[in-house]
């Protein structure tokens, strides 16, 4: 059961580049990169049970860094992406610091209102950031001379990094490290009384999910070759969120299926609708209202009861 | 000298809005443990009522505005809570992301009915003249906004310290349970708190219109601001976010004058000051 179910994933994502329009392969790289996105999110939310609702800031500031130091001060793509991940780290850190001396409500509240300055940085310093224009005319880098600029070896490329994502934060969260996590989540202060440092594990799981916001950050620049403060903003955190609670929060696959379902939404709606977010906020209230468990546990439980039944 | 004194003044008036809007705020926190996501929202439906209002009838009392668009806020708070947030009770995250996705489908919705331009609202006609003191020109209506401000701040002091509707909210603040037991309708609570506040918000949302008028994206500014209020002034406390809302009008104020470039970053220096030595905030007690 599970070979079939890895067989058909495996040509889901193999096969699009064969036959597919340029128009549906972009629509997938789209979707791996805003996979990444939910699943670094989801590393906070789902098994470390701290709900941010500042994630575009590791996105947007790993994408404003990269655009910038190529664009304006002509750094190769490799340094640019390697300053970018530090520095988006490194902001991470600091973050997590400052967020993490709440938790629940006010952590959301903490992570909310820096991730608010921060797009309003990007906004108001338009010496910088070019403001509300954004920032143009980017490339997409070309590791080992093969060219990225073609829709194809665009997936490709997404698709290699979201592979290594996947099975990086898949290790993540059921190493050990993984198991001490959902246990600061479940019981903080039994894991405290046990010896562990719960601040110290949920500012590590803070950091590594900042880690890979970068990075679908950079891939979100490269692949749209444009950046702006909208990347930043409390509408791109509610999305990721969206598609985490949507997928299922705290399993694998959810997010994965909760971003592309986020995304595809988004797309269609967008050729009918001129504005998205109201569109955003009913998904919301039907997701909370009607399935708040999300559509991954849903559907296992559904499978669950079927075997059940067949037995 | 000059520079100081305006400042100074615009300083204190930003402060009274940042109260009319972080009060609501830090009440229903308070008493529901909802960061209340919407609570921009309902600053700018406020702010958009007193565009449209003053502007189709002119010569509108802005105090009558304020106080129709307070109803009519606190109206469609209620709704809210009553329809949605009560089904919610025992998902406390559930509860902040309806509210987000309330926040959403009202700032799209009033970008289409009333556009993407930003609609002045005027400053009324009685209030337009400037005051002079100790040889000062100020304008008047900054004044009264402080004014306003304070008249709110003592009219909830009372409110919840003097009147049996306060104490019956705050044994909810302090206990929800035993309140429950001897017999205080907590839901009751929850819904009349939820319309105060978003009905203060609504109301001040009327009154920082001259000063602000009505443009999209409104909810956004706002919203970070009344967070950073109640972090700094300690969640549930209102004079937390009294004093919050001062200390906060003061460095957004200084902070665009003369650095304007970084001011949204001096925005959140005394917030990490705070969360860093004091978590709970200035006057906030630690909530378990």
């Amino acid at each position: 059961m599970k070979w079939i179910g890895a067989l058909l994933l495996a040509g889901l994502l193999l096969l699009p580049p064969l036959f597919a329009g340029d128009f549906y392969i972009n629509l997938a790289s789209q979707i791996l990169i805003a996979a990444i996105f939910a699943l670094s999110l989801n590393l906070l939310v789902g098994f470390g049970g701290m709900t941010s609702l500042g994630h575009a800031s590791y996105l947007g500031v790993a994408a404003y860094i990269s655009a910038l130091l190529t664009s304006r001060y002509g750094f190769g793509h490799a340094a640019a992406a390697i300053i970018s991940i530090s520095g988006t780290v490194a902001m991470a850190a600091c973050f997590g610091v400052i967020a993490l001396r709440a938790t629940g409500l006010g952590f959301l509240m903490i992570t909310l209102a820096l991730s608010q300055v921060l797009w309003g940085l990007a906004y108001r310093m338009s010496n910088v950031t070019n403001g509300d224009n954004g920032i143009t005319g980017l490339t997409r880098p070309a590791p080992f001379d093969l060219s990225l600029d073609n829709p194809v070896s665009f997936y490709w490329f997404a698709l290699i990094v979201a592979t290594t994502a996947f099975a990086m934060m898949t290790i993540f969260v059921s190493s050990a490290f993984g198991a001490s996590l959902k246990g600061v989540r479940d019981q903080p202060r039994r894991m405290a009384a046990l010896g562990f440092n719960p601040w110290l594990i949920r500012w590590i799981t803070f950091v590594y999910a900042g880690f890979w916001g970068g990075v679908s950050g950079l891939l979100f620049v490269y692949y749209h070759k444009y950046i702006h403060p909208t990347s930043l903003s409390l509408t791109s955190s509610a999305e990721a969120l969206l598609g985490v609670i949507a997928g299922g929060s705290g399993t694998l696959g959810g997010p994965v299926v909760g971003a592309a379902l986020v995304l595809l939404l988004k797309n269609y709606a967008s050729a009918y609708i001129e504005r998205w977010n109201m569109l955003l906020g009913l998904v919301f209230l039907f997701i909370v209202l009607v399935m708040p468990t999300g559509i991954v546990p849903g559907f296992s439980k559904l499978s669950a009861a079927l075997r059940k039944d067949t037995r | 000298m000059q520079f100081w004194i305006i400042q100074g003044l615009n300083s204190l008036s930003l402060g009274g809005l940042l109260f009319l809007l972080s009060s609501g705020f830090s009440l229903i926190f308070g008493l529901m443990r909802l960061a209340n996501l919407t609570h921009g929202a309902f600053f700018m439906l406020g702010t958009y009522f007193a565009a449209v209002a003053m502007r189709s009838y002119d010569g509108l009392n802005i105090w009558v505005t304020a106080l129709g668009a307070g109803i009519i806020v606190a109206a469609l708070g209620g709704l809210f809570e009553r329809l949605v947030l009560t089904r919610l009770k025992a998902n406390p995250l559930g509860q902040v992301l309806v509210t987000l996705g309330m926040s959403f489908i009202i700032s799209d919705a009033c970008l289409m009915l009333w556009g993407g331009d930003s609609i002045p609202v005027p400053t009324p006609q009685n209030l337009q003249a400037p005051t002079r003191l100790f040889g000062f020109v100020f304008p008047t209506y900054r004044l009264v906004l402080v004014g306003c401000a304070v008249v709110a701040a003592v009219a909830l002091y009372i409110l919840l310290e003097r009147t049996r509707l306060g104490a019956m909210i705050r044994a909810g603040v302090d206990d929800r349970q035993m309140a429950r037991a001897v017999g205080i309708p907590v839901s009751n609570l929850f819904t009349i708190v939820f319309c105060l506040g978003a009905g203060i918000a609504g109301a001040g949302g009327v009154l920082g219109g001259p000063i602000l008028s009505a443009y999209p994206g409104l909810d956004a500014d706002m919203l970070p601001l009344a967070l950073i209020v109640v972090i700094l002034g300690g969640i549930g406390s209102l004079l937390g976010a009294f004093i919050g809302s001062f200390i906060i009008g003061f460095i957004y104020t200084f902070g665009t004058a003369l650095f304007p470039e970084l001011a949204y970053i001096i925005l959140f220096l005394p917030m990490i000051f705070v969360i860093a030595f004091r978590p709970q905030g200035l006057f906030g007690r630690i909530i378990t």
